[in-house]
């Protein structure tokens, strides 16, 4: 089977400019190789600063690998054609972290919704409004809420408005930039449920980027460790997770407890 | 040291506030709307020709005839007040049209692509920046030649750097936001990105830009037409009126008066109504009351 | 290390705390009628959902509410003794916020900021260096002498953070709020944190009152936990017991969906 998406020997580099000098250019993340299989769930877990945000950058096709490459379904990303990128774009969908910065504060809820739907489909506008009321209804949130602006909804609200806008396509994919570990905790369990749910009903697969070893052990069957740029870890997650690469055992450390000592 | 409650003041938005509050506004928006119908509709309000000289009635008093009097040719006043509207507002909106064609263009290929572009672009606009823009309206002119068309294109030019400036940093903040890469997940090409996602915030500051700078740029061709420099002699405008009544400033004070007020209130309601639409135009201020 | 004119204090008390935001002339209560007592030595954790008034009542106590609002009723007490606001803050109670970026003046070192503690706790200048290092070392930042001569931009969460601990240390008040101290960090660095704070109240028998809504934090710091809902405090009660005998159906709705991301695992 043909995985999903695929990075082989990704690196990425920023050039650091300055007024007078220009220094070296900071790696950030080194030969990456990875498969991401149909219908899988996998998360990729690393503290800040290990270069999880990149790597997704780079698997979504926002920015340009510095070396190796990025490839859906067997295709180079560099070389789909036009229909090819609408197909990938409609394909592999995101949720971002912090929800009320991911929503244009002058949009409202609908127009929020639709917007895969305008660029990616060719749904007519009163099938799109349609579609937007099932998706608002299927992530608990009542259609009527399409005519709200972003500034009165709650942080929860928004984050399950940015679920919606990334179902809005059918994605075979959904990557989740530490989409949960933010919200408060009972937000956190909702959300965790509608995920859930979600996967079971449309059997898509997910990437979860997280530092959070609890919401790997919920969620995922595979989980990837990055540390300062490399993948130092991969392993299938079961009930009794052990991490055994150093990175992987100290994020495993640093899991509070369930209940006081 | 006993401090019965814990308050801090309270700080409440403009738009919210009393009656009392917003009078500045409302008498801001009449001055606008009085200005505009006496520009659009100046030859049905005028009650005489403003050019229509008549030396027998010459430097005469506030009449029946005459309500604001006559100034050194007889001519009518008010009508010249009314007419010189057109010339203020017109040459500043035509201006405003100008620099915002300039600008948005320039500033958001600067934020856009970035790199040498960006670089070369504002170091021309840092340079232009450090002139006075009347100095750099001067030097235009002189190279320009005068007349009102060479004074619209001067202050343009003069002011297009702040525009382009703003565009650029608009658009620099909003391409790093989450929102605009969640567009580019969701398929946003170039064009619809920069209008469905940056053109609303741009044209925002750009307003309250404008709003502000109307005043300063009306003052503009005031200033130059009253070194003679922009609209010539017999046109009506404030500042050929304002010019022209030097000589009388003591026998008649209110020639050189009337057009003085008549730009100091266009000038202020254009700031009170450029301060109220900043309040009103940031979506942060906006929670909870949208129709 | 005390500089205030009472000695050792022993409590801090919050007596009907009344918090409410205005908007457009009518009133939203966000806290009310609150009441708590913070001893020294003691981490009391305050937790509730999002939007329940668990920072409005940090905020309140200290008398640094946003614009828009008020704080109609209430008092502070230490000792039993009322005091104003701006008699607590830097004096009697320090802070430790949520977003240590956003808390420090980015055109300022970490030597500036620390000095400008120390000058409202009336600290003498001419100690500033050994008691700025002494205080840096403390919360583990190893190079004190390298990061006094840092800016924010220069550092990371974690290191900031650490700093802002120092910073409190260094005001010498017997009280902490911390609102959300490691929210924003990740759970490596979050557990460092943690360490570091325990170790601090216990060494220096500091009172801190813990703002969060992460129960995980709240079982590995917490003396004691006072949970609230729409702006009261519904249960209060000693860590142990709000974990293996919550009464309240707010508590129980935390400590449920807290227990659930550890499902299945052996932690």
């Amino acid at each position: 089977m043909t995985p999903l998406l695929s990075a082989r020997g990704l690196t990425k580099s920023y050039r650091r400019q300055s007024l007078l000098r220009s220094h070296p250019p900071r790696q950030v993340l080194s030969e990456i190789n990875l498969d991401i299989e149909p219908g899988e769930s996998l998360a990729i877990l690393g503290r800040s600063g290990s270069g999880k945000s990149t790597l997704i950058r780079q698997l979504l096709g926002l920015e340009k690998p510095s070396a190796g490459s990025v490839h859906f379904e067997g295709r180079d990303l560099r070389q789909l054609s036009q229909a090819e990128r609408k197909e990938f774009r409609r394909a592999v969908q995101m949720v971002f972290q912090d929800s009320i910065g991911a929503v244009n504060p002058r949009h409202k809820v609908g127009r929020i919704i639709a917007e895969p739907l305008r660029h990616l489909t060719s749904l007519t506008s009163e099938q799109q409004k349609a579609r937007v009321a099932e998706l608002l209804s299927s992530v608990g949130i009542d259609p009527a809420d399409a005519s709200k602006f972003p500034g009165q909804m709650s942080g929860g609200q928004l984050q399950r408005v940015c679920i919606a806008r990334a179902l809005a396509t059918d994605p075979r994919l959904l990557v989740l930039d530490e989409a949960v570990s933010n919200l408060d905790i009972l937000l956190q369990g909702e959300i965790i449920d509608l995920i859930h749910t979600l996967r079971q009903k449309t059997g898509m697969a997910v990437i979860f980027i997280t530092h959070d070893l609890r919401l790997v052990r919920l969620l995922c069957e595979r989980v990837v460790v990055l540390k300062a740029g490399q993948m130092v870890e991969m392993s299938p997650v079961d009930d009794r997770l052990d991490l055994t690469s150093q990175e992987g055992r100290a994020l495993q450390d640093a899991v509070l407890p369930a209940t006081p000592r | 040291m006993t401090d019965k409650t814990l308050s801090s003041p309270i700080r409440d938005h403009g738009h919210h506030g009393s009656t009392w509050r917003r009078l500045p506004l409302v008498l801001a928006l009449t001055v606008v709307v009085v200005l505009l119908s006496a520009a659009l509709f100046a030859p049905w309000i005028a009650p005489q020709d403003p050019n229509l000289v008549s030396l027998a009635d010459r430097l005469k008093g506030p009449s029946a005839a005459h309500w604001l009097g006559t100034d050194h040719l007889g001519r009518d006043i008010l009508s010249r007040l009314i007419y010189g509207t057109r010339m203020s507002l017109g040459s500043v909106i035509l201006c405003i049209a100008l620099i915002l064609a300039i600008a948005i263009p320039l500033g958001g290929a600067a934020g856009f692509i970035g790199g040498r572009l960006d670089q070369g672009l504002m170091r021309l606009c840092d340079g232009m920046m450090t002139f006075p823009t009347v100095v750099l309206a001067l030097f235009l002119i002189g190279a320009l030649g005068t007349g009102l068309v060479n004074v619209i294109i001067a202050i343009a030019i003069s002011h297009f750097p702040f525009y382009a400036r703003m565009v650029r940093s608009v658009v620099m903040n909003l391409r790093s936001k989450d929102y605009v890469l969640a567009a580019r997940v969701c398929g946003a090409g170039r064009t619809r990105l920069f209008i469905d996602h940056f053109l609303p915030s741009i044209a925002a500051q750009m307003v309250v830009l404008a709003s502000l700078d109307v005043g300063h740029m009306m003052l503009h061709v005031s200033g130059l037409s009253f070194l003679g420099l922009g609209v010539e002699t017999p046109t009506a405008e404030w500042g050929v009126m304002i010019s022209d009544a030097r000589q009388f400033v003591f026998s008649q004070p209110m020639l050189i008066v009337l057009p003085g007020l008549c730009l100091l209130f266009s000038v202020m309601a254009a700031n009170i109504l450029g301060d109220a639409l900043r309040d009103r135009l940031d979506p942060n201020n906006q929670t909870g009351h949208h129709h | 290390m005390l500089t205030s004119d009472i000695s050792t204090p022993r409590t801090l008390e919050i007596r009907g705390l009344s918090v409410c935001a205005t908007r457009r002339g009518h009133h939203i209560d966000l806290v009310r009628n609150l009441s708590l007592t913070l001893n020294t030595g003691e981490i009391l954790a305050l937790v509730g959902a999002s939007g329940s008034g668990k920072s409005m009542t940090c905020a309140g106590a200290q008398g640094v509410l946003p614009p828009g609002v008020i704080s109609p009723h209430g008092h502070v007490l230490v000792d039993g003794v009322h005091l104003a606001p701006r008699a607590l803050r830097g004096r009697l109670v320090s802070t430790v916020l949520q977003n240590p970026r956003s808390a420090f003046n980015p055109v300022r070192t970490m030597f500036d900021h620390a000095c400008e503690v120390r000058r409202v706790a009336a600290a003498s200048p001419a100690g500033d260096k050994t008691a700025v290092r002494e205080a840096f070392l403390e919360v583990g930042l190893e190079d004190a002498d390298t990061v006094m001569d840092l800016y924010p931009f220069e550092m990371s969460g974690g290191m900031l953070q650490r700093v802002m601990i120092a910073l409190a240390i260094l005001s010498g008040a017997p009280f902490i709020f911390a609102d959300e101290p490691t929210t924003d960090l990740d759970l490596i660095v979050q557990a460092r944190i943690l360490d570091l704070l325990s170790g601090l109240v216990a060494r220096r028998g500091l009172g801190m009152l813990l703002v969060t809504h992460d129960m995980g934090v709240v079982a590995r710091l917490a003396t004691r936990v006072a949970v609230m809902e729409a702006g009261q405090i519904v249960e209060e009660a000693p860590v142990a017991d709000i974990f293996h005998a919550p009464r309240h159906p707010a508590t129980r709705a935390l400590v449920a969906a807290h227990l659930k991301l550890y499902e299945g695992a052996i932690a």
